[in-house]
């Protein structure tokens, strides 16, 4: 029996409670594993009730969406013009990130992004103009996220705007997103002076076309494998990208060089792909944005497939809900902030790319990224103890995508909005902060950790949509 | 003027919290603070001591509660720097470990595959649920915390025996496994002696005399005082009856508790009577009964006493005969302390901090004279108000009605020394019986927590004899010998164990009837 064969082993004790116990065997140089143990998030009995009740069936589910996102193999098959590809695009229709949103509650950036897109697409000529448009019935809002598309911040995509095509090779599902403009003043922040209409004009008329010739000779880049790459180069592909633009740029300036209409345009292309480490970006988005989607509509799971923020609120989907949004206030990122700006300046938490997170990247595979680890607190070991932190609440690991600093083990991936729950730990995200006030731009960048109330409706309402399958699986027999 | 703090999602630990808060009461100027977590108890608790506000109403238990009532402005409004700066000090000291600390039982299993048992000290209504896990998960578990249902209790611990694991507690204030004393715990030789205790402080007494007594521990394991009830059925007691038969380094097996439950009792004794080595036991309160191959004692002392004899192989009886030839040695203190104690003196009034030494100072006492308690054998002897005692009265401070909201008064000795105080205030009390548990987990200076409050109230009373006994060891971090050393420079009688301070208090309180 084992009891017996407990007493002949060396005792290691782990303690969850009291830290003076800890202190204790400490001095007694016995090495303690202390665990930093906070209560359940509270959430209804009934809740509670059906979820333990259906643990097993849950679990199951969860292991095939883990199972599919593994699986999921996100390739870069050209590019196209949002009307000609995006699922139900119109004329009078914006896209933005996050959760559903109207007019009257976008944040100042989302609004600003809005009125450039406006202008962009000559439907406005002033910001006067753009917002008296925007607030009458003309203009229609949806989020990217129901339309196979991500966009980083404010991620407002009209018509006209030019898109990369990601098809998840696996199993055929495809995923949208603009072109990366660069830093500074930027539509995705909310700036829509002139020079920022310029660019999106330039990029439309010069980058666009250059880029789709080229990726008719290249036909298709492999995405998954250019991530699991730069991971190993140090980028944690949320607020690093640098890496993994050097390998899109390394594999792509061939085909640029072979098919622009003239050297001076394919120098210029190479020239803003170079000066620009965030034009990975939307590469890795919407990569993670076609592997998650293919695990859509899985029964009962709990895996989160879908986090994102419009800047107002915050959003989350699971694999077992279907399209319901589980949505609360968004949060004010901790930030580093550029000279002059404050937190006092800072807009809340904004964009699709915590669909990086969702797929255990950014935030969740930071231990990968030591350059910049400023952003948690400044030492390598703080990032560690993040990307750790991550792997509780993760329903698996990744077969391709690791992190060198431990032992290349596979970055959490899956994240369970049961553990979440039971752990109170809650996801945590790299981000960018957005100026409040739209036209302002970019202020800095930081971390923050999701807020919970969207994980507690997420739950109440998994176990409310598994009650509803029970009923009708009784109604069919 | 009164202001409060609320920091939503930050959770601390009751002793982390309980430092801060002890931090802001002593700066200037600070007449009354708080800091709790906002769970249900705690705001009663704030209600009590009329620093609840209507902010907390909405907070829950994740949320950190600041009350801090002070005529400093200044400080009040660097109250939120101040809070912080003490928070951060305690979370740097936690993070200072620099590798990662799990956040679950997962994370456990995750980062230390080599561990093998967790100590969970959480509050009761979550601690099951992380006990299960850490059981699932294959690893031991020493449950310290109390509140938690009988259910639970069995559903855990009928995972553990079919699962092979050490299920301990809950409410398992003491073990020693391995060597390692967790908890509870003094520190001890290792030796033969193997003990099975339903009891913290039964067992802390009963290990600290073996120890002391040159002998030494193999394992001491904890069940949790509930084991030996009916609906237990000493699941716990008889697997690790079972077990430590099996233990190569355990010659003599002590079993300590209060009277086990008929039926678990006939369990037991089914057990040992397949056992070949000798089992000493304590059922504290029941009379002997003569079983081959058991020794039952009456006095944790004599079972330590018995087990050690055994160890040395030595006779057995012997034991009773030195104790009782000990107990005639004793007239001579107690015809110095008559002399000391004023004339209006004639109640003993005990105040423990150890639950089943205070059950045995009770069982000694109720020999002769009738005595109230808040854990009285007998019901007509059940104290109405355990606050105020009556008559001759023992009261343990580690029950509920006193801990609630506080921390047990093994670590913190504020409300004893404040019932101490009260005592001797009291004209008609004779004589101040008290127990001192040193060891890990208990408080790290009782000499100088409790000596001031014993001169202060030698200053208040007419004449009162002090009497106590120190469970420990002279390895403990407190040491044994300087603190009997310091309690008898003050004038207490420090007697060699529980059992004799018990005795040494009634036969005061004999003589003093008899005058």
């Amino acid at each position: 029996m084992s009891l017996k064969k407990l007493f002949k082993k060396k005792i290691k004790v782990a303690n969850i409670g009291l830290e003076s116990f800890k202190d204790d065997l400490e001095k007694q140089e016995q090495e303690v594993v202390n665990v930093d143990w906070k209560p359940p998030v509270e959430i209804e009995n009934i809740t509670q009730q059906i979820l333990d009740d259906n643990k097993e069936s849950i679990e199951k589910a969860n292991e095939k969406v883990i199972q599919i996102i593994l699986s999921g193999k996100p390739t870069l098959i050209g590019l196209d013009i949002a009307r000609n590809v995006i699922p139900n695009m119109k004329e009078n229709l914006l896209l933005h990130s996050g959760p559903p949103l109207t007019w009257n509650r976008m944040s100042g950036p989302m609004k600003g992004a809005v009125i450039g897109a406006l202008i962009y697409e000559g439907k406005a000529n002033t910001k006067e103009e753009a917002e008296k448009l925007a607030s009458s019935n003309e203009i229609e809002f949806s989020p990217c996220h129901e339309h196979n598309t991500v966009g980083p911040m404010a991620g407002v995509v009209s018509a006209s705007m030019p898109v990369f095509i990601i098809k998840n090779e696996e199993y055929g599902n495809l995923a949208f997103c603009t072109l990366n403009e660069g830093l500074g003043k930027v539509l995705r922040y909310g700036a829509y002076s002139p020079e920022v209409i310029e660019r999106l004009k330039w990029m439309e008329s010069d980058l666009y076309p250059t880029l789709k010739s080229a990726m008719e000779v290249a036909e298709k880049i492999d995405l998954k494998n250019m991530i699991a790459q730069a991971l190993h180069m140090g980028d944690e592909i949320h607020n690093r990208n640098r890496a993994g633009n050097s390998l899109f740029y390394r594999s792509i300036a061939p085909a640029i060089i072979q098919t622009a209409k003239d050297t001076e345009t394919a120098i210029k292309v190479l020239e803003f792909i170079n000066g620009n480490d965030h034009f990975f970006l939307n590469l890795s988005m919407p990569a993670c944005k076609a592997t998650l989607d293919a695990a859509r509509n899985i029964e009962n799971s709990s895996i989160v497939i879908a986090m994102t923020r419009n800047g107002t609120d915050f959003g989350l989907q699971l694999a077992g809900t279907k399209n319901e949004w589980f949505v609360g206030a968004a949060l004010v990122p901790d930030a580093l902030y550029f000279p002059g700006f404050t937190k006092e300046d800072a807009n809340p938490d904004i964009g699709d790319s915590s669909i990086t997170e969702t797929n255990g990247l950014g935030g969740f595979a930071i231990a990968a990224s030591p350059a910049i680890v400023q952003f948690v607190g400044g030492t390598a070991n703080d990032a560690v103890n993040y990307t750790m932190a991550m792997y509780e609440i993760t329903a698996g690991e990744n077969n391709i995508y690791q992190i060198p600093y431990l032992n290349f083990r596979g970055t959490p991936t899956g994240i369970d909005v049961m553990k979440v729950i039971d752990k109170s730990v809650l996801p945590f995200i790299d981000t960018g902060v957005a100026h409040k006030e739209p036209g302002i731009g970019q202020v800095g960048a930081g971390v923050l950790s999701a807020p919970i109330e969207p994980f507690k409706k997420a739950v109440a309402g998994l176990a409310e949509s598994i009650k509803k399958n029970l009923q009708n699986s009784e109604e069919l027999i | 003027m009164i202001k409060s703090l609320i920091k939503t999602g930050e959770y601390y630990d009751s002793v982390s919290l309980m430092i801060v808060g002890k931090e802001i009461t002593e700066m200037d100027g600070v007449i009354d603070a708080a800091v709790v977590m906002a769970t249900l108890e705690n705001k009663a608790i704030l209600k009590m001591s009329n620093l609840y506000l209507p902010e907390f109403d909405n907070c829950s238990d994740t949320d950190l509660l600041l009350v801090v009532n002070s005529e400093d402005e200044q400080l009040l409004e660097n109250l939120e720097e101040i809070i912080n700066d003490l928070l951060f000090k305690i979370r740097n000291k936690k993070s200072s470990q620099g590798s990662y600390s799990p956040k679950s039982i997962d994370g456990v299993v995750d980062i230390c595959p080599e561990c093998n048992l967790v100590l969970i000290s959480i509050a009761g209504k979550y601690a099951g649920k992380q006990a299960m896990k850490a059981l699932q998960k294959g690893l031991n578990v020493m449950l310290f915390s109390d509140n938690v249902s009988l259910e639970t209790e069995i559903n855990l611990k009928n995972y553990a025996l079919e699962n092979d694991l050490l299920m301990m507690g809950p409410d398992c204030g003491t073990a020693i496994i391995n060597g390692i004393p967790l908890a509870f715990a003094n520190v001890v030789n290792k030796g033969d002696i193997g003990i099975i205790a339903a009891s913290g402080t039964g067992l802390q007494e009963v290990s600290s005399i073996i120890s002391n007594n040159g002998c030494g521990i193999s394992q001491a394991i904890g069940t949790g005082g509930r084991d030996v009830k009916e609906q237990v059925g000493g699941m716990m007691f008889i697997s690790s009856l079972r077990a430590l038969n099996e233990d190569e380094n355990t010659k003599i097996i002590v079993l300590i508790s209060k009277p086990p439950h008929p039926i678990v009792l006939d369990k037991i004794k089914l057990i040992i009577n397949g056992i070949s080595k000798p089992v000493v036991c304590i059922f504290l309160g029941t009379i002997s009964e003569n079983v081959d191959g058991v020794l039952y004692c009456e006095t944790l002392e004599e079972a330590a006493l018995t087990a050690c004899a055994l160890s040395e192989n030595k006779p057995a009886d012997g034991v009773k005969s030195f104790l009782s030839q000990r107990k005639l040695a004793f007239s001579g203190i107690c015809e110095e302390e008559l002399e000391n104690i004023a004339s209006t003196g004639k109640y003993v009034r005990g105040v423990f901090s150890g639950g089943t030494l205070c059950d045995e100072a009770l069982i000694i006492l109720s020999k002769n004279i009738d005595i109230y308690s808040n854990r009285a054998i007998k019901i007509q002897f059940q104290l109405e108000n355990s606050w105020f005692s009556k008559e001759h009265t023992v009261v343990d401070l580690g029950e509920d009605e006193f801990t609630v909201g506080r921390l047990h008064p093994m670590i913190d000795f504020e409300l004893r020394n404040k019932r101490i105080l009260q005592e001797a205030e009291d004209p008609e009390t004779a004589v101040i019986l008290f127990d001192l548990v040193l060891g890990y987990g208990a408080n790290e200076n009782p000499v100088g927590e409790i000596l001031p409050v014993i001169r202060e109230a030698q200053n208040a009373s007419e004449g009162i004899s002090f009497i106590c006994s120190v469970t420990g060891t002279e390895e403990d971090p407190q040491g044994k010998a300087m603190t009997i050393e310091s309690l008898e420079f003050a004038g207490i009688n420090v007697m060699p164990s529980n059992a004799a301070a018990a005795e040494l208090a009634s036969s005061i309180i004999q003589k003093l009837k008899k005058i």
